[in-house]
């Protein structure tokens, strides 16, 4: 079975049903949606199953031709960083369309949308082809584009015009470096080609590297968002409806990233050499201003979309450590931040669904009144700030080992992050749960099917922070991989130096 | 002087057009009582008839141009002749609706139509200057009166502006022509340029022969600085006219560009060349900045089409096959989708011109999910946003110029496509995100929705499998001589 192209493409089902369907009703929409969903994530399973933990580089991978003029292939693979993110993506999908059961205008189109997102954001994990990867990337535009502007809060326009034009700013810079890829592919064995490993074969001149380094650069930092460029974030998060912040946060965010390790650091090595500095001050300062920011914040949702960009600035600044702990702690972190920001967005949804607001000022006695949801705010809160036993803690800590381990600095700078990071989700806890309920109004708790969303989340938080291993196994083969052809100097997989050998190197 | 030889074959397509087109004026003539639908069939088959012809074409074995050298039988001339009978397929649906709605319909609707349409397959065929300026004339004086076929004080207006600066532009185009025999001695476009090669000095009339052809064809392809009327011709025709012209002279004046510029002065591509990065540039973004500040959807589509005729001049700056069938695809795609958009333009309120004003899109969506849909589809591609035609159009022609050379000219291209984004997803906004303001019944009449369906469905096909058309259009963008 193509594993990879059912995964990716299975959704488009559905988004074919929906689209066709014009009577169909709203219950049956979502039931539908959530079928197909469900469905794309066993399919994925079985791609987990068959995906093999101790070999780095490319598997699964399927090719076809696309186009023969210039020569484009449908090119698809996994290996250790696109597999969880793929995983990701299917876990939370199903997760998200159950949060939303309660949108009632227009579900026809909204799940429809969805759904388009998912192949959209698997495609562009897989993709192995640039301009495949393209088509991906930009396909995910027009459906989120809807999702936040129809279904958004009051500014929802203004956010999602502002979300829709920068990446599309972005990707301008990118599609050129792409075409002009290829344009210089010609003298490699197979021709010229979109290929992406083979690609990374050409030598071009160290000039043009940068140049095209730096095109795909602008393109993945709009979308990580890196500092300064990440202004559209809080806005499109903070009007996006639950689901579309859940996605927005948890899987469309680590395209930016992914797409910083799979094709700036494969493709151009020694420009990312040149530039890993000024990228991980940017990252730094990512960590550092988004927690500040998000201290300041009395809006619980903005609060929530700051803290994503303190937390994908841990991404980019494991991704441009160079060492193999900090780039697999940097793909954790992704997963993790996927998850507890994710859920943190569910929760934030669920608040606001009963009190109405997202004024942190005009919260207050959750504890009491919802001691359920007030408790799992905790819970994931503890999670995303860090707590050792859960998930983002491997992350975090993988990435300042190993960014201290090039640079003392840079590592300190980001622990400060980590404590930064405690003091806004307890402040922020605090505010929510303690004191007294400003309107003496009663909630209800969690309902069934808020414990149905919720409850997956939380395990696999759970699980994540206890058992890393399971991810680290996968991931570490093709981080050592990716380092260690961005840095030749840095140790490859090779068995332990003999005794003799140390002694004639040793003096 | 030998006697030409008389081949009609090449010309059969162009004879069925006439001879349909006579028929149909004669009909309506004589018919008394007027019953549009007989003369709606007979246009179809001639149309239909022609695109058999044309198709025959494909294998054409005789000479490589007929009639004395005036028209030529290649494959790029029956590639062009396709799009554009397909386009007259759409506008003389779309117009038949369009007239019989208002109460303004006038049996010679359908013959102007196909005196269009065969001004517009002949200029592509055409491999003399002479011919190309009748061909181009016929299709002009056609789509003058059709412009003015409405009694709206707009349409007038629009005609009457078309016609004053497209008399300029024929004159331009005709003092081309003769700076061009003045340098060469010939007309024939491979006679240009086999006195064109190899020749280093007395260029001068040569180059201002150059020059004013491509003033003559800036004109009618709306380039910028040669875009003026476009706008006012485009909001003022009647909107099925606008389908029919913003598409069909688009592909027609392109495809007698391309043959000119690749074939006469091909020997002097190295000083045009920049002549058409300037074009391209200024057009690109002077259409799309402009099309921001429209608040008529006709006005903004018409800067948009100039923003596209910048693309296709993208993909002109690479000479040679490449660059031709990459602008022939942007043509295909441009085709459908300029097609696709003034046709869902032409339904969005039953009771005909009054529901131009972007604002009357506000909550498109509430009142027809389908129409908002189908523009959805046909703007997104017009951004170039995949999977959709207008982006493996805009990849092809953006490749083609960084394969060239031009890096530059793709880099304008894309941030040019960024500013267009803005406005096409303005018009997605008005309509999926804000509640309808005014109330009009869209019209969802079968046969125009019906219709509308070829272009949707070649949007979605050809930004899917574009595989199908590219083997095709590489065949046919060679031209020998």
């Amino acid at each position: 079975m193509p594993w990879l192209t059912v995964t990716t493409f299975l959704p488009l089902v559905g988004v074919a049903v929906l689209v066709a369907w014009r009577g169909v009703s709203d219950e049956l929409a979502r039931r539908i949606t959530l079928a197909v969903s469900l469905a794309t994530f066993v399919v994925s399973l079985g791609m987990l199953g068959r995906f093999d933990a101790g070999t780095p580089g490319f598997q699964l991978v399927e090719r076809a031709t696309w186009i023969e003029g210039p020569n484009v292939q449908y090119l698809m693979g996994v290996d250790g960083v696109s597999l969880w993110l793929v995983l990701l993506t299917t876990f939370l999908m199903p997760i998200a369309i159950l949060a939303s059961w309660k949108v009632t205008d227009r579900v026809r189109l909204f799940m429809a949308s969805l759904l388009a997102l998912e192949v959209g954001m698997v495609g562009s994990f897989l993709a192995l082809d640039l301009l495949l990867f393209f088509l991906f990337f930009e396909a995910i535009l027009f459906p989120m584009y809807l999702v936040i502007g129809v279904w958004g809060g009051d500014r929802r326009v203004y956010a999602t015009v502002k979300f829709f034009l920068f990446t599309m700013f972005g990707s301008a810079f990118l599609l050129v470096a792409i075409l002009f890829l290829y344009s210089s592919s010609g003298s490699l064995p197979g021709g010229p080609t979109f290929d992406v490993r083979e690609l990374a074969q050409l030598g071009l001149p160290a000039a043009t590297a940068r140049w095209l380094f730096l095109a795909f650069f602008v393109a993945f930092a709009v979308k990580v968002p890196l500092f300064p460029l990440h202004t559209w974030l809080p806005d499109a998060h903070t009007e996006a409806p639950t689901a579309g912040s859940v996605i927005l946060a948890a899987v469309l965010l680590k395209i930016g990233a992914y797409g910083l390790i799979r094709y700036n650091l494969s493709l151009f090595p020694e420009a990312s050499r040149s530039f890993a500095d000024a990228i991980s001050v940017l990252a730094l300062i990512g960590i550092v201003y988004g927690a500040v920011v998000a201290l300041m914040q009395s809006d619980v949702k903005r609060l929530v979309a700051y803290s994503s960009v303190s937390h994908l600035g841990f991404v980019v600044l494991g991704t441009f450590a160079f060492t193999e702990q900090a780039m697999s702690g940097g793909v954790l972190q992704m997963v993790n931040h996927g998850l507890s920001t994710g859920a943190l967005f569910l929760l934030v949804g669920m608040i606001y669904e009963r009190t109405h607001t997202r004024d942190l000022g005009a919260m207050g006695g959750l504890g009491s009144v919802t001691p359920w949801l007030a408790g799992t705010f905790l819970f994931v809160a503890l999670s995303s700030l860090g707590l050792p036993g859960l998930n983002n803690f491997v992350g975090e800590f993988l990435v300042i080992l190993g960014t201290l381990g090039r640079n003392v600095w840079f590592g300190s700078i980001a622990a400060v992050g980590v404590v930064l990071a405690a003091i806004y989700l307890l402040w922020a806890y605090q505010r929510l749960a303690h004191g007294a309920a400003p309107d003496g109004r009663r909630h209800p708790d969690l309902s069934l099917r808020e414990v149905l969303v919720l409850a997956p989340v939380l395990a696999a938080i759970l699980a994540f922070g206890v058992y890393p291993k399971v991810l680290l196994d996968r991931v570490n083969p093709t981080a050592a991989e990716i380092v260690s052809q961005v840095d030749p100097a840095y140790p490859r997989f090779e068995p332990p130096p003999t005794v003799a050998a140390q002694a004639g190197t040793g003096e | 002087m030998r006697t030409p030889t008389i081949e009609l074959a090449p010309v059969v397509p162009e004879l069925i057009l006439v001879g349909s087109a006579v028929v149909v004026l004669l009909w309506g003539a004589f018919v008394r009582r007027l019953e549009p639908l007989p003369l709606l069939f007979v246009s179809i088959a001639g149309v239909a008839g022609a695109a058999a012809a044309s198709v025959m074409l494909w294998q054409w074995e005789g000479g490589l141009t007929v009639l004395g050298g005036a028209v030529a039988a290649d494959r790029f001339a029956v590639v062009a002749r396709l799009v554009i009978l397909g386009v007259a397929f759409l506008g003389l649906l779309y117009g038949h609706h369009y007239f019989q709605r208002s109460g303004e319909l006038r049996a010679e609707l359908y013959p102007l139509m196909l005196f269009a349409t065969a001004g517009m397959t002949l200029i592509t065929a055409s491999a003399d200057l002479i011919t190309m300026f009748i061909a181009l004339e016929i299709l002009s004086l056609a789509l003058y009166v059709l412009t003015g076929s409405s009694s709206r004080l707009g349409s007038v207006e629009g005609a009457m502006k078309y016609f004053l600066l497209g008399a300029f532009s024929s004159a331009f185009f005709l003092y081309g022509v003769a700076m061009a025999y003045g340098a060469t001695g010939s007309t024939e476009l491979s006679a240009i340029s086999r006195a064109l090669a190899g020749r280093t000095g007395e260029l001068a009339l040569a180059l201002a022969a150059v020059i004013l052809l491509v003033v003559g064809f800036g004109f009618k392809v709306s380039a910028v600085p040669f875009h003026m009327w476009t706008p006012d011709v485009y909001q003022g025709a009647p909107t099925a006219v606008t389908a029919f012209m913003s598409a069909g002279t688009k592909v027609a004046a392109f495809a007698a560009f391309m043959r000119v510029f690749n074939v006469a002065f091909q020997p002097l591509s190295w000083d045009w060349t920049p002549v058409l990065w300037a074009l391209a540039a200024i057009s690109m973004v002077v259409g799309s900045v402009l099309a921001i500040a429209q608040t008529d959807i006709k006005r903004m589509l018409a800067y948009s089409s100039i923003a596209h005729a910048g693309f296709i001049l993208v993909g002109l700056t690479a000479a040679g096959q490449a660059g031709m069938s990459a602008s022939l695809f942007y043509l295909v795609a441009y085709a459908a989708m300029i097609v696709g958009a003034f046709g869902v333009v032409m339904l969005v309120s039953a009771r005909g011109e009054e529901a131009t004003a972007l604002g009357s899109y506000a909550g498109l969506y509430r009142r027809s999910p389908l129409l908002a849909g189908l523009l959805s589809l046909f703007l997104l591609s017009m951004a170039g946003i995949p999977p959709t035609a207008g982006f493996i159009a805009k990849v092809g022609v953006f490749q083609v110029a960084i394969e060239a050379g031009y890096w530059e000219l793709a880099l304008i291209g894309v941030l040019a496509s960024v500013v267009a984004a803005f406005f096409y997803i303005r018009v997605m906004v008005l309509m999926y995100m804000r509640e309808p303001v005014a109330d009009h019944e869209p019209d969802e009449s079968p046969m125009p929705l019906a219709a509308l369906a070829v272009p949707a469905a070649l949007t979605l096909v050809l930004g899917v499998l574009p595989g199908l058309v590219t083997d095709v259009l590489r065949d046919a963008a060679v031209i020998r001589w």
